[in-house]
């Protein structure tokens, strides 16, 4: 395999697949984009700070009166 | 404030601006990687989407175009590794010139397909280095690889190019 071989595949690769010659955008995408925006909204997920507190409490609650579990199950 | 910042602040106007600007940029560079228009036009959308979703993380003084493009060079390797074996090189996008006739028919056959079957990345560099004749420096930058790291990945795929095109009985590339 010499270098002078991956020369000759190279020409011979440029000989079958030719460069791109029209890469011109035939249209305008932003009314894809605009689609795209509506049908994924990029906002992040905000979760508010009083629901981070009430996560935190029944955390709190199930730790410290582990008894309440069972009785919760038996509501769920 | 400027139109880089008020994008990152995410200023749907703003956006959009960018997108006009840089739309035939960001197509025009994929579609000499996937070969295929409407494929390319699909990706475009997608890169912006990408873009879009990544506006907090981009930095308002830095390069946007540079930025988008390696974007771009990402979504079209993720096409090009979800679609390995499916995606040989459609023949849509016009070439400037036709192919040497010393060329037979069936040897150009195998030598697209054997391109077809490399591994993405290397698929990515070697058309942009071997058919695109792009310079490494601006493919390192693109897909966020060292220019030596492209260089290497350009001799791998000519490599493995060979070994495909002998499995298939193409043994001398120089007789064909």
């Amino acid at each position: 395999m010499s270098h002078q071989n991956d020369n000759d595949l190279r020409e011979l690769l440029k000989q079958s697949i030719p460069r791109a010659a029209n890469t011109g955008l035939r249209r305008d995408l932003w009314p894809q984009m605009l689609a795209k925006l509506g049908d994924h909204p990029a906002t992040p997920i905000i979760v508010p700070w009083f629901d981070w507190l009430l996560a935190a409490l029944a955390g709190a609650a199930l730790i410290f009166f582990p008894g309440v579990i069972p009785a919760l199950l038996y509501h769920f | 404030m400027q139109l880089l910042e008020r994008f990152a602040a995410g200023d749907l106007d703003a956006f959009e601006a960018l997108f006009r600007q840089h739309q035939k940029d960001v197509y025009a560079w994929i579609v000499r990687i996937v070969r295929d228009s409407s494929i390319a036009e699909d990706l475009t959308v997608e890169t912006f989407w990408r873009i879009y979703r990544a506006r907090a993380r981009f930095n308002p003084a830095g390069n946007f175009h540079a930025w988008a493009r390696r974007i771009a060079t990402n979504a079209a390797l993720d096409y090009l590794r979800a679609n390995r074996r499916e995606t040989g090189l459609p023949e849509d996008i016009p070439s400037p010139a036709q192919p040497d006739p010393a060329v037979q028919h069936e040897s150009r056959q195998k030598i697209r397909q054997a391109f077809a079957q490399l591994p993405a990345k290397y698929r990515l560099v070697a058309t942009l280095a071997l058919i695109e004749d792009e310079p490494y420096e601006k493919i390192a930058e693109a897909a966020g690889i060292s220019a030596a790291l492209v260089k290497i990945r350009v001799f791998r795929a000519v490599r493995l190019l060979r070994k495909e095109l002998t499995a298939m009985g193409l043994g001398s590339t120089r007789t064909k």
